[in-house]
């Protein structure tokens, strides 16, 4: 293979919005402030069931400074109800009617000249509650008296169905093993430190709605927000800001910009609806997964994996807003980097009174890994095979590679061998063997982890319906674009179609044209686009970004570069090929007279159209949208599900913890990740994700749920309830280290890493901790391992 | 039922990054709001409202408070220093902020300033911490992003920047 000579592409160039974010000058939503506007504040259901009868808004609408209290019935006439991406006849709206179906749905939303002014306001609404009985689980949603939640649907199981692939009785009845495990996986939440946001500004006479967000999507679906806000496709102009966090929780936001599309619609006037910590925490799109799972293993006598089955109810809330996209997610990797040629997925997706689930980073694969890896470590210990052996034994081995999985999703390139040799060999197993040894005389309790997963990259959004045969909204495309405009005087200018979310697209998109012109990325200016002159851009999601506009980024590049040649060719008296692009100038090779500047050349492409080719159009600037790299269709029959997150990465974790039998205190002492995610495009930014997700993956694991009572009460509503790790909850160091197979797909080579350390770390630690408590015979089937959960396994091992 | 009447304001005289404003405030007005909304200075944040992110965190005569849980009216008379403060008049980065960009300590960037402010007064204290300090005086503050390791790393390599230069003779103003 030629190994490209790279200048920029792979170096940790330091990122574009730092200076601004640093000096206290970037512009987040809550910092958007227009003439006149007003500040919208939001009335919420403390019943988690229960009929509306009456609400009164009259002296709400006495208090000084209020101009607008909208109820869901009179915000119908500005907004629609909220898109959803189901089948099903789920209807749900931003603000409820007749019915509150969860503790913290909005019942009245209000716009004033001050916040202060909209809480007022909000106190003085009385709202009479007919109170339901509370669905708090699934097994209580499931009883046949259950009350239903939705009378549209016949039960409050909303969604149900069991897939096949390959042999699966086959692999069953022929298994010397069959190793079963019944795992839960909690409910948890993204928590950005930023809550979402919007600023919308109507002005009637253009039928133009303005909408300042940090959501994301407007390049990608503008159309779902322009539904929502009932103003035309064209009449919608979204502005991103930049975002303080998402995780997936920001996709769409169509709360806030249904609370603040309808009350600048009601007052003529433009209105910031900003979320506080509790509206966030208790009613938005925070919430993943919320799973049972009932699995299996067939396993050969001599430890070869034979089949996999996962049957899975989830807790979806009182809401179907995204759908099972989250399985379809799952449905990439359930079989992990093993050889396991069959295997059954089913899911029950029930409606219970809980908020309704949104995204979270791992969208749904990760409680597959989770899952998976329990299983596999329980396949170790019920057959004696070393854990770390039996998962080589399985492994897809290199050369397999692209390698077809069960359900049809292709994994593209993978050496999960070697990261497994490289996690044994540099995370100083021996030493902390004898450690464990040593310091299980004194009493304590250490273990040693190990997790070898999956993470998929680049989604071509057929998992978001395929579990449908007649899906409402079957798109199959995941574009990202980029424009490179070269101005009359060779400033460089890359317009981006995403928002910055916290990752890093310019800087990413920066080293990839600057790589293109041999120029310093520094001298690139960046310019994030409105949905009126954006082009199509998916954004950040499923670890897409780095893949998709590192192929937008040089497909931008080639084509300017072209028109650049074909101009400095005719300019020079030279064919475009006998040109070099160096240091910033266009030569002409063999001959270092003849050449001229990028700048020269774009003075020519703007100004002076009779000394350019008569056939090139003035200007130097071009869009290229780069479309999913190896994307395609399920079969009609859904027995293949076609390649539809084919750029997957890998990593092995290896935690290592020490457990307080007495207290049920986890420490994490130390903690190496070796990953694989192809090229690396740029080190530092990259460790920097996977670092931050192992400390988000130590929050599933150790800390952070939300916690509803039985009458479906949260207690967890804010952040001294729902427990975030702090600097003392992670370990003093995480090493990162990379392997890298390029993947043959994508520019570069380059793959998805921005979930991978969340997607790994809850299992890994999970594995941990059991190791550690094994002279007790504990098995770690659910997270978090809080205190009280250690406390109470190791109370109930004991004889 | 109460009826709702506009509370009285209160007068209000503060120094915030050492320049005097004038505020008429009512008396329950948050200082975060009168920092962002009355003076423009946005630099500060409002992560949670309830005191336990620190997205809000400003110096309040040299020592940490969270904005969001102090009126402005208990500012009345003091000194204020928010992130605005931090750089140089000239613009230039303070060491601080220059570690965390050289250590890729922030990601989205939201809770930083409150790390920042954080940091500043730890040095100040403290200017050779330890990585135990450190974790210490950053403990309250919350990061959903960088999982702390490059924030540590920052406000240990703005350490020694900041040493380093201590220890430069400085030349006569």
């Amino acid at each position: 293979m030629v190994v490209e000579e790279r200048t920029w592409v792979g170096k940790s160039v330091a990122r574009r919005e730092d200076p601004s974010i640093l000096a206290g000058r970037g512009v987040y939503i809550d910092d958007i402030k227009l003439p006149g506007m007003l500040h919208a504040a939001v009335l919420r259901s403390p019943h988690a069931h229960a009929r509306i009868n009456s609400i009164d808004t009259s002296a709400a609408k006495q208090v000084p400074g209020v101009v607008a209290v909208l109820t869901g019935p009179a915000a119908l006439e500005f907004v629609t109800p909220m898109p959803a991406f189901c089948a099903e006849p789920v209807v749900q709206h931003a603000i409820a009617i007749d019915r509150v179906r969860f503790v913290g749905e909005a019942v009245a939303a209000v716009a004033a000249t001050s916040r202060y002014a909209a809480e007022d306001a909000c106190q003085q609404i009385s709202v009479e509650y007919e109170p339901l009985p509370a669905l708090s689980t699934p097994a209580e949603a499931l009883r046949p008296d259950a009350p239903k939640l939705h009378e549209t649907l016949q039960s409050n199981v909303v969604f149900e169905r069991t897939l096949r692939f390959g042999d699966v009785a086959g692999a069953f009845s022929s298994a010397a093993h069959i190793v079963k495990r019944s795992l839960r996986w909690h409910r948890m939440g993204a928590q950005p430190i930023e809550t979402a946001g919007a600023v919308a500004s109507f002005d009637p006479y253009s039928a133009t709605m303005t909408v300042w967000s940090n959501t994301n999507m407007y390049n990608y679906i503008p159309w779902v927000f322009a539904n929502l806000l009932k103003v035309p496709t064209n009449r919608l102009k979204m502005i991103p800001c930049l975002v303080g966090g998402s995780f997936g929780s920001k996709h769409l936001i169509t709360k806030c910009f249904s609370i603040a599309g309808a009350l600048t619609k009601a007052t003529g006037k433009p209105v910031k609806f900003i979320e506080d910590r509790i509206d966030n925490l208790a009613a938005n799109d925070n919430v993943g997964p919320d799973r049972f799972y009932d699995t299996e293993l067939a396993v050969a006598e001599d430890g070869t994996f034979l089949g996999l089955r996962l049957n899975i109810v989830d807790d979806y809330g009182a809401y179907f807003q995204f759908a099972q996209g989250q399985h379809g997610n799952a449905l990439s990797q359930p079989t992990g980097p093993y050889r396991i040629g069959a295997l059954e997925y089913g899911i029950q997706c029930v409606l219970t009174n809980k908020v309704q689930q949104g995204f979270f980073r791992g969208a749904g694969s990760d409680h597959g890994n989770f899952a998976l890896e329990r299983l596999v470590d329980a396949a170790a210990d019920e057959l004696h095979i070393d854990a770390a052996e039996l998962r080589r034994k399985n492994f897809i081995r290199p050369e397999q590679f692209p390698y077809r999985t069960p359900t049809g999703n292709v994994y593209d390139s993978g050496n999960y061998g070697r990261v497994l040799d490289r996690a044994l060999a540099e995370s100083n197993l021996a030493h902390w063997r004898r450690e464990q040894e040593r310091l299980r005389q004194e009493g304590r309790y250490i273990g040693i982890g190990l997790a070898s997963c999956q993470e998929r990259s680049a989604y071509s959004a057929t998992e978001w319906w395929f579990w449908y045969d007649k899906p409402p909204l079957p798109l199959t495309t995941t574009p990202e674009s980029v424009k490179l405009s070269i101005d009359a005087f060779g400033g460089f200018l890359l317009t981006l179609g995403c928002p910055f979310w916290g990752n890093s697209p310019s800087t990413v998109a920066a080293q990839v044209v600057a790589e293109e012109f041999g120029i310093d990325p520094a001298t690139i200016a960046i310019n994030y686009a409105d949905s009126q002159s954006g082009a199509l851009s998916a954004g950040p999601g499923g670890s897409r970004l780095t893949v998709m506009l590192s192929g937008a980024a040089r497909g931008a590049s080639r084509r300017v570069k072209e028109k650049m040649f074909r101009i400095a060719a005719h300019l020079l008296e030279a064919a475009p090929s006998d040109l070099e692009l160096r240091d910033g100038t266009v030569r002409v090779k063999g001959a270092p007279n003849r050449a001229m500047s990028i700048a020269d050349v774009a003075l020519k492409a703007h100004l002076f159209k009779l000394d350019i080719p008569a056939d090139e159009e003035s200007g130097l600037a071009a869009t290229f949208t780069y479309d999913h790299p190896f994307a395609t269709r399920p079969s009609d029959d859904r027995t293949d599900m076609g390649a539809f997150y084919p750029i997957v990465s890998h990593a092995c974790h290896v935690p290592v913890v020490e457990v307080d039998p007495e207290t049920g205190r986890v420490t994490v002492l130390d903690y190496l990740a070796v990953n694989d995610c192809g090229t690396v495009m740029n080190p530092k930014l990259l460790e920097g994700q996977v670092v931050g997700g192992i400390a988000q993956g130590i929050g599933a694991a150790l800390l952070e749920e939300y916690v509803y009572d039985e009458h479906g009460q949260l207690a967890t509503s804010t952040f001294m309830d729902y427990l975030l790790p702090t600097a003392f909850d992670v370990p003093p160091s995480v090493r990162v280290v990379h392997e890298e197979t390029p993947s043959p797909y994508t520019e570069f080579g380059v793959k998805g890493g921005g979930e991978g350390g969340r997607m790994v770390a809850p299992v890994a630690l999970a594995s941990a901790v059991e190791d550690a408590l094994r002279p007790f015979g504990v098995s770690v089937n659910e997270l978090p391992m809080t205190p009280e959960r250690i406390v109470s396994w190791i109370e109930a091992s004991r004889p | 039922m109460t009826e709702m009447k506009p509370a009285r304001k209160v007068a209000l005289r503060v120094i915030v990054n050492g320049e005097e404003h004038e505020a008429l405030v009512e008396p329950r007005r948050l200082l975060v709001d009168l920092l962002r909304d009355d003076l423009g200075l946005t630099g500060t944040h409002i992560g949670c409202e309830h005191g336990v992110c620190g997205a809000c965190t400003v110096l309040l005569d040299g020592q940490t408070v969270r904005s969001c849980l102090l009126f402005a009216v208990q500012a009345k008379g003091h000194s204020v220093m928010t992130v605005e403060g931090l750089a140089d008049a000239d613009g230039s980065l303070h060491p601080i902020q220059a570690a965390f960009m050289a250590e890729h300590g922030l990601q989205c960037g939201f809770c930083t300033p409150g790390f920042l402010m954080t940091a500043y007064e730890l040095l100040r204290a403290n200017p050779a911490p330890d990585e135990e300090e450190i974790r210490a005086a950053i403990s309250g503050n919350l990061c959903r992003c960088t999982g702390y390791q490059n924030i540590v790393r920052s406000v240990r390599a703005a350490a020694e920047t900041m040493a380093a230069a201590a220890a430069t003779p400085a030349v006569p103003a």
